[in-house]
């Protein structure tokens, strides 16, 4: 028991965005309204972004811009001290996704919403098979 | 055994498919059309028995067209075998086109440019199974000849031909997705080959209870060979103009159904692995069954197409049946029977649909004294009854006697019997035909009134003429086929 | 001369971007502009795909950063494969929209054309890459387009369709995200071969075993296997029928396409079948996907949504041929990706046909479409053909090697689900020829027996039919040739 609880707490960043992304998925499948889906579609994004941005730090680095480029005499740059640049590089890319998907997603309801006066599933499903 | 290299069979097999964009092209003028069905028809004929010499003489004609996998290429190899399905089927349809222009413009059918167009595709599919050199080519053009004569059987299109036409699909489509293909890719996979070898394909991979099943798979698969309990889409299709009837579910589809079987028994099991496994019998009594079953049912039959289309289940059985036998005169009996029982079923079929389109009668309870109106053709049907019977002096009489030496031979006495009853029973659902035809009284007129002939026009008589003429010649002169059935199962 | 990979990708990239300026400037430009586009990376992937047959798996370094610092295109066999069909269907595509685009999104022709251009690259950019996270951002690229287009169709149900199709699309692209990110954890490398050659000592480790259920569990959902299906019918049903025509042919084919470049280049055929040994598990998934598809098409009215079931049994098709786990398998698989590529994309352009003069392709509405529409039927025929597995249609080869798989793996029951879905198949489309051939038309046409006036689609959109037509027979044809020239080279 007590193995599990320091794992858990070593591993604290893991467990946090598995929990948030079981709060995402969760929204995604149970919720009736369409904007809660995709407010949990968002947050199921996100924990990935954490996730990923957590695998590149490293405990004591800063960010990776070297700030004494000029210092003259053989110029030593530690991997070490500063944190995996790639991880949070490659999360702009992602998060360019899911803001474009977040948006178009938005715009799917607000037509949806147009049309069918009503973001409830439940009732969109009613709707349709009239 | 010398192989020739050569593309007549490929032209063989395209001829009828190349001419059918020309029959398309001009289905606004029927005669132009029809004339290039006969070009196309002679083409082929002449093809065919340009090759004939060669195979005469023991070789063998060959061409590879694509290689699919190693051991299965799409390829033809014409053999004695082959050529003698080829020379029946070319041969018939030149005789059948000159029937099917006196029938579709008889009855003033529709869709005569489609109707003629699948059957050109259908003549190709039944040259191409003839031709073929291995399981795989005979699997494709066995399938293309299914879907080919798909629109055929149902070309009238309304409820009953559509009710016909699902259950001929159910049975020739889907027996043979369902059983014939896993088969074909079980042996491949077994062997690393599919092509047809006097030996066989196997050296011992298969045991005998598989043995037993994969037969048993491709018996039944090859559904158009109408071994019982899959025969019941060949009454079905019957709803088809006559023509089809004539020469497709009394030719062509049922034989390369037969055709199929036989290649299969004699080129991939092989005769020895049949005879060591002991598997012949198993086959005959099935054959049996459907001779005997296929005969009572043919009795009981009051439409002459369908009584026809019985009296064909249980004949296609005798070929399954002699090449069962696996001696000599068995396979030569069963194999030949594949050209005499065309000649004498296809001149039966031609006189049904020739006294529809006259009369417009159907049922045989109606006949009666109609062979006075009709005297020609009322004897072409007794020829043909006895072709199909095996009496002499028709053709089928070689195929029954050969039949019967090969039972003594294979010393199965009891199945001596079982084809003599037969012979008893397609006496009885046949004769009678025509003795009521010439002997029995007319219920629609009065005796007295004077009899006039009233013959069904010249083409459809014309045809009918010729194929009795043949069947009886065939008796006479059949050393050609012997000789092919000779030389395409190396029987001395 | 050696930019040739890149230009695959980036030609219809650029084009797309010029059309959507075209949108303000003079919109009837965008449509020549994505054509060149699309034609410049046809004649690039043809052109890549001689070179690779003739010397190798090309490299090609984006910007100049040599791997696995910079973005690699790795280019071997069998992506150059995909790469000429995804081009060459999204080319032939554009040419048979145009009046489909005309007619359906006439108010935003220019908008379409932008997204569908997108929508391409980002499928030649999956299929090219050698980069784990590149695939990610070019999946999200395609997916992003391909919501956008669903969206564009029905305008009742396809807002409600595309964002359903987001959520699972969502899901599926993290899953996959997730993996990586695991990969990268274990190997700090996102270079496909690089990664490969790191983990391929440590294949015990649980981070490489969760990486790799991450990326397969989102690449299947992406796929839509069964029961990670229920998004597809809808959105492929419901979005306008130019896009179904290239969603449907090529998305689930370059989601297998990943999956197996994972399956082979990255995580390894030692990986997957010695150490996971989950193959006999993925193998009846497959199965019952095939069953499930097949029985799910069964009960739809509409014919695109029963298309869109049989892509779901297609689906299983692949699957389990490359989860086999022999070559004969995996042969059949990657032919499989060519032929139901080839299929789906003719069944649809025989739909887009049909919609284009019925506006509704509801079973009830096809009624005497052989009359009226002859020529997309035979095309439409040809491909369903292909479907149920006749030859010489290609269908039937890849059916071939997976059949022959399966046997060689002893997975029987994976032989009989590609069998009894043939029969489904052979059931569902003769049930449609049915109603086309039987039925007589809704008004006016009554009388069969003198036919509706012909009353065919645009002449661009049926010499593109005949054109992928002449592709099923001749893929089919020459399935031995790719097979020996491609497939088996690459395996090796």
């Amino acid at each position: 028991m007590s193995d599990l609880l320091s794992l858990i707490i070593a591993k604290y960043n893991y467990w946090l965005y598995v929990i948030l992304m079981m709060i995402g998925l969760y929204a995604m499948i149970a919720k009736n309204n369409l904007i809660k889906k995709i407010v949990g579609m968002n947050i199921f994004q996100t924990a990935i972004i954490l996730f990923y941005v957590s695998i590149g730090y490293k405990t004591n680095a800063t960010i990776p811009i070297i700030k004494s480029a000029d210092t003259g005499h053989g110029m030593v740059v530690r991997a070490a001290d500063y944190i995996n640049p790639l991880t949070s590089c490659l999360m702009l890319t992602a998060i360019v996704v899911s803001v474009a998907t977040f948006g178009f997603a938005m715009a799917l309801t607000v037509r949806i919403y147009r049309r069918y006066q009503t973001l409830e599933e439940d009732e969109l499903r009613m709707r349709l098979s009239e | 055994m010398e192989t020739v290299i050569s593309i007549k069979p490929l032209l063989a097999v395209l001829v009828t498919l190349f001419v059918i964009p020309i029959l398309i092209s001009s289905s606004a003028r029927p005669n132009v059309r029809e004339a290039w069905i006969f070009i196309a028809g002679i083409i082929k004929l002449g093809l065919v028995f340009s090759m004939l010499p060669v195979i005469l003489e023991g070789k063998q004609i060959a061409l590879i067209l694509f290689e699919i996998a190693p051991g299965a290429e799409l390829a033809f190899r014409v053999d004695g075998l082959g050529m003698l399905f080829a020379i029946v089927a070319a041969s018939l349809y030149i005789v059948t086109s000159v029937y099917s222009i006196g029938y579709m413009r008889g009855l003033d059918e529709h869709g005569q440019t489609r109707f003629v167009s699948f059957f050109a595709l259908a003549l190709s599919a039944t040259i191409g199974v003839a031709f073929s050199a291995n399981l795989l080519t005979l699997y494709l053009f066995y399938e293309i000849l299914s879907l080919a004569t798909y629109p055929l059987v149902t070309h009238h299109q309304d409820e009953n031909s559509k009710i016909s036409g699902r259950r001929y699909l159910v049975f020739i489509l889907g027996t043979s997705i369902a059983l014939v293909l896993p088969a074909m890719i079980y042996c491949y996979h077994v062997t690393g080959t599919l092509e047809f070898s006097t030996a066989g394909i196997f050296t011992g991979q298969l045991s005998r209870p598989a043995a037993t099943v994969l037969l048993l798979m491709f018996l039944f698969g090859f559904a158009k060979a109408g071994i019982m309990p899959f025969h019941s889409w060949l009454p079905a299709a019957m709803v088809a103009p006559t023509p089809v009837s004539a020469l497709l579910h009394a030719v062509a589809v049922v034989k390369v159904g037969v055709f199929s079987i036989v290649r299969v028994m004699t080129g991939i099991f092989g005769v020895g692995l049949l005879s060591a496994y002991n598997l012949g019998i198993m086959v005959m009594i099935i054959a049996s069954v459907t001779i005997l079953v296929g005969s009572c049912i043919a009795l009981s039959q009051d439409e002459l197409k369908r009584r026809l289309a019985f009296s064909t289940v249980s004949q296609l059985s005798y070929i399954v049946f002699g090449v069962a036998l696996l001696s000599p005169q068995g396979l030569l009996g069963g194999v030949i029977h594949i050209v005499l029982h065309a000649f004498g079923k296809i001149t039966l079929f031609f006189c049904a649909g020739a006294i529809f389109v006259a009369t417009g009668k159907k049922y045989i309870s109606q006949m009666s004294g109609l062979g006075k109106k009709m005297p020609f053709t009322f004897a072409a049907f007794f020829i043909g009854s006895l072709s199909v019977i095996g009496l002499p002096p028709t053709g089928g009489f070689y195929s029954k006697w050969n039949l019967i030496l090969g039972t003594l031979e294979a010393q199965q006495t009891i199945f001596m019997v079982v084809l003599l009853i037969s012979s008893f029973l397609n006496a009885f659902y046949f004769l009678p035909v025509v003795y009521n035809g010439f002997f029995g009284k007319s219920d629609d007129e009065g005796a007295e009134s004077p009899v006039k002939i009233q013959e069904a026009n010249l083409c459809l008589l014309i045809p009918l003429i010729i194929t009795a003429v043949i069947s009886i010649v065939l008796f006479f002169y059949p050393t050609i086929f012997i000789n092919l059935v000779k030389v395409g199962l190396g029987i001395s | 001369m050696d930019n040739y990979p890149v230009l695959i990708v980036v030609a219809p990239f650029m084009t797309a971007l010029f059309a959507g300026l075209f949108i303000w400037i003079e919109e009837r430009l965008s449509y020549p502009i994505v054509l060149t586009g699309l034609a410049v990376s046809v004649f690039s992937a043809v052109n890549v795909l001689l070179r690779v047959i003739a010397s190798g798996t090309i490299q090609y370094n984006m910007a100049g950063w040599p791997p696995p610092i910079g973005i690699e295109y790795r280019i071997d066999l069998l992506n150059a494969m995909v790469l000429c069909l995804v081009s060459g269907v999204a080319f032939l595509n554009l040419i048979a929209s145009y009046r489909s685009v005309q007619q359906e999104i006439s108010d935003r022709t220019g908008a379409y054309y932008t997204v569908y251009n997108l929508f391409i690259t980002g499928l030649l950019g999956v299929t090219i890459t050698g980069d784990l996270f590149n695939l990610y951002v070019l999946i999200e690229i395609t997916s992003l387009t391909s919501y956008a287009q669903v969206a564009m169709g029905d305008r009742d149900r396809g807002p409600l369709a595309s964002l359903n199709y987001i959520f699972i699309g969502v899901i599926g692209a993290s899953f996959y995200l997730l993996g990586v990110g695991y990969l990268y954890m274990f190997t700090g490398s996102l270079n496909m071969v690089d990664v490969a050659v790191i983990i391929k000592d440590s294949q015990g480790s649980s981070t490489v075993l969760v990486a790799f259920i991450l990326c397969i569990l989102g690449v299947w959902i992406k796929m839509a296997l069964f029961p990670m299906h229920v998004w597809l019918p809808n959105a492929y049903s419901y979005s306008p029928v130019v896009f179904s025509r290239a969603v449907a042919p090529l998305m689930t084919k370059v989601m297998v396409y990943v999956m197996i470049r994972l399956m082979i280049t990255v995580f390894g055929y030692d990986y997957l079948f010695q150490k996971l040994q989950i193959s006999d598990a993925v193998v009846w998934v497959a199965t019952i996907a095939v069953l499930a598809g097949g029985i799910m098409a069964l009960a739809q009215k509409n014919l695109k949504k029963m298309l869109a079931y049989i892509i779901v049994c297609e689906i299983g098709y692949m699957v389990g041929g490359a989860w086999l786990g022999n070559r004969l398998g995996m042969t059949g698989a990657i032919l499989h990706i060519m032929n139901d590529a080839l299929m789906t994309f003719a069944l649809f352009l025989g739909v887009g046909n049909m919609i284009y003069r019925q506006k509704s392709v509801d079973l009830t509405d096809l009624r005497g479409l052989f009359g009226k529409m002859p020529w997309t039927m035979g095309g439409f025929v040809l491909a369903a053909l292909s479907i149920i597995g006749v030859p010489p249609t290609c269908g039937f080869f890849s059916k071939w090697y997976l059949l022959l798989g399966a046997f060689e793996k002893g997975a029987y029951h994976f032989a009989a689900a590609l069998i009894i879905s043939s029969l489904i198949c052979a059931v569902l489309f003769f049930r449609v020829f049915e109603i086309c051939f039987f039925e007589p038309m809704p008004h006016g046409h009554e009388n069969l027996h003198s036919h509706g006036i012909i009353e065919e689609a645009p002449v661009s959109m049926l010499v593109v039919s005949g054109i992928v037509s002449f592709f099923l027979i001749f893929a089919g044809l020459y399935s031995g040739t790719i097979v020996n020239t491609i497939i088996l080279p690459f395996l090796g």
